[in-house]
């Protein structure tokens, strides 16, 4: 698979008035074309501001410190603001959480989808215009797409002013659409509908998707590959299947763990000990140190470097150095999950 | 099971009034938030409400504890009819109850340290003097995980999950028998949520308490609780135990719920089967005739626009609001 987007080295800092916040610390990933990677982590993990500096759309006290976003043959970091709003909507568009906020009430949706069109594809005509956005809306499978059209956001419920910002993020048959935490306003029946939505729309029309969520329920139905976040870090990634199933790093594990699986019976959750760092500070050593189970010595003052276990599985942890070996009951706890 | 009844509503009723359309002529509507909802509740048991928003579980939960006036319909707590009684004869009463708020940063007085917070409900008790008072706090804050360093902080020095357990706390302090958790884990970050759980779950053992947890995190219900209710406009359409309802449901609504929870498991996720329901929930100010869910539902059936259906019990403990089970 071809390479779409490149992240080198990627630092974000925000700056106020506590301090500068080290949101994003020299993370680097890669995205390949066609695939759906779902970056799973908690409130601070920095996963909406890597989606927000890769469309340079971080909010004024944020600033990209160091690092690369190469998309195709340009460096996203460095382009001027004229040629950046060429490839939002067009290129690369994005997915909020909110629907209720993300569309303009003052405007139809005919107005709010035309507004794109308008602006990235100077040579369509009127009727085409017009075409194209029945067509997406009906891709998007919303009935009565003429009369929806004539609609303010207000006369929309939740569900379906998703579906609309979905439709008008796709207009331009983009090349990545960013789906920040898509379905996390929405109820689950909906939630499920917009999830197979996606998912079918990034095969129909071959493209990429990064999904940002904590829902790890949604990124086993979706996901091709996960990257985990933790404390403004990438700290693990992997295919699906090894990152459910064969996870090194313990706050994957963690994460997996804490959730309630069915016949549990009486037995207690395990959850993970602690709360998030705090990005304040600067830091020492592993993130998760404080709150890791198996952390040891070495953790508390070195930073893990990233040990590749297989061609696409990274993880962060010194329990991956080629000398480190774990105990027999460790083995045993690991391959049971 | 056979543990005491700790309370019983029959057919409650929360109908709030509402404008339709403005301007002189404008008519007051009811909108049945909740429309004729039974059930028991039996001491230390967790009863889950699930449902999607607007679904009325939150109304319910409060219209329970009466902060919500009851439209019609009764409330027997404790052996007790609460459902007419006046505000001051709802207090000895009122103290054996107590909620969980959803937001644990807006439940909190951002003005009040931590054991003002806590001690508030205990101020009308005459039995509890202030030194007592502050003992009992401390004893709070340490059956929740929290120190006693903490005690005269304010919520903002706190994060999420520690704001949720301060919310316990306070919760606990009168010595209630029944608790509505109005979705206490949907604002923590996921590591968290497994954390507070725990605790809800330590404290229902060590206190005594009944909890009607209110969530629409599925799992997570279906964990903590005994007992499961699926509400859908107003009504409440099966109840049974937590396995049974998970592994069982009858409701085609139910059914459709449970099938779309996403599970965190990839191969579950590729090979189960998705019961879709099209459509999105009707308006409550002009619900549809008959069974409410017959707009959405893939197996309506001729009387379902005619006839409303009652929740019966078609198993033991397995209560269903559906013609298709008719017998």
């Amino acid at each position: 698979m071809a390479t779409l987007l490149t992240v080198e080295d990627l630092k974000v800092t925000f700056s106020t008035k506590f301090g500068q916040v080290n949101a994003v610390n020299n993370i680097s990933f890669t995205m390949n074309e066609g695939e759906i990677l779902a970056v799973v982590g908690e409130s601070g993990s920095g996963k909406s501001v890597t989606a927000l500096s890769i469309l340079q759309l971080l909010a004024k006290n944020g600033r990209i410190r160091n690092g690369v976003v190469s998309f195709g043959d340009h460096n996203l970091v460095t382009m001027p603001e004229g040629e950046m709003r060429k490839v939002r909507g067009a290129e690369i568009s994005m997915i909020f959480q909110d629907p209720m906020s993300c569309l303009n009430p003052v405007f139809t949706v005919e107005y709010q989808m035309e507004e794109v069109l308008r602006f990235h594809k100077k040579e369509m005509s009127r009727e085409q215009r017009h075409s194209r956005m029945i067509e997406m809306l009906e891709l998007v499978q919303i009935s009565n797409p003429e009369q929806r059209l004539k609609q303010y956001p207000h006369e929309l419920s939740g569900g379906m002013r998703q579906r609309v910002m979905i439709a008008i993020s796709l207009l331009c048959q983009p090349k990545l659409l960013i789906a920040d935490e898509p379905t996390t306003a929405l109820d689950v029946t909906i939630q499920a509908q917009i999830v197979n939505l996606i998912k079918e729309l990034s095969r129909q029309l071959h493209t990429s998707v990064m999904l940002i969520t904590h829902n790890l329920g949604m990124v086993a139905g979706m996901a091709d590959r996960v990257q985990v976040m933790y404390g403004g870090e990438i700290v693990e990634t992997a295919p699906i299947d090894v990152i459910f199933y064969g996870s090194r790093h313990p706050y994957t594990s963690g994460l997996l763990k804490a959730l309630p699986k069915p016949n549990m019976g009486d037995e207690p959750l395990h959850p993970i000990p602690g709360s998030t760092p705090d990005l304040l500070l600067d830091h020492i050593g592993c993130m998760f140190y404080e709150r890791c189970d198996y952390a040891m010595e070495c953790c508390r003052d070195l930073t893990p470097p990233k040990y590749r276990i297989s061609s696409d599985h990274m993880a962060k942890c010194w329990r991956c150095h080629p000398d480190f070996s774990e105990t027999a009951e460790e083995k045993e706890v690991r391959e049971a999950r | 099971m056979n543990q005491r009844v700790l309370l019983e509503v029959s057919e409650l009723k929360k109908y709030f009034l509402i404008k339709k359309d403005e301007g002189l002529f404008s008519q007051t509507v009811p909108l049945k938030a909740v429309d004729g909802v039974s059930f028991t509740l039996h001491e230390n048991e967790t009863l889950g409400l699930v449902g999607e928003s607007g679904c009325g579980k939150t109304t319910l939960g409060r219209t329970v504890i009466r902060l919500y006036e009851p439209t019609g319909g009764s409330i027997v707590f404790d052996g007790q009819e609460i459902a007419d009684l006046s505000a001051k004869e709802l207090l000895p009463s009122r103290r054996k109850m107590h909620m969980i708020f959803q937001d644990p940063y807006s439940s909190l007085s951002p003005r009040m340290n931590v054991t003002e917070i806590i001690s508030e409900s205990m101020e009308n008790d005459a039995s509890i003097g202030p030194r007592e008072r502050k003992d009992r706090v401390l004893e709070l804050l340490a059956l929740v995980g929290l120190n006693s360093d903490h005690a005269n902080r304010f919520p903002h020095e706190f994060s999420g999950g520690q704001r949720q357990r301060i919310g316990i706390a306070r919760s606990l302090a009168a010595n209630p028998k029944f608790i509505v958790c109005d979705e206490p884990i949907s604002a923590l970050d996921v590591s968290i949520q497994a954390q507070v759980v725990n605790l809800l779950k330590e404290i229902q053992e060590s206190h005594n308490v009944a909890y009607l947890f209110i969530a629409h995190d599925l799992s997570m219900v279906q964990y903590i609780s005994d007992r499961i209710g699926v509400m859908y406009m107003g009504h409440l359409v099966e109840l049974a135990s937590s396995s049974t309802l998970m592994q069982h449901p009858l409701h085609p609504y139910a059914q459709a719920l449970i099938s779309s929870i996403p599970v965190a498991d990839p191969h579950t996720e590729r090979t189960k089967t998705r019961i879709a329901i099209s459509g999105e929930i009707p308006s409550l100010i002009n619900p549809p005739s008959g069974c409410a869910f017959r707009t959405r539902c893939p197996r309506v059936g001729t009387l379902c626009d005619q006839v409303t259906p009652e929740l019966k019990e078609i198993d033991a403990d397995h209560h269903v609001a559906c013609h298709l089970y008719d017998k």
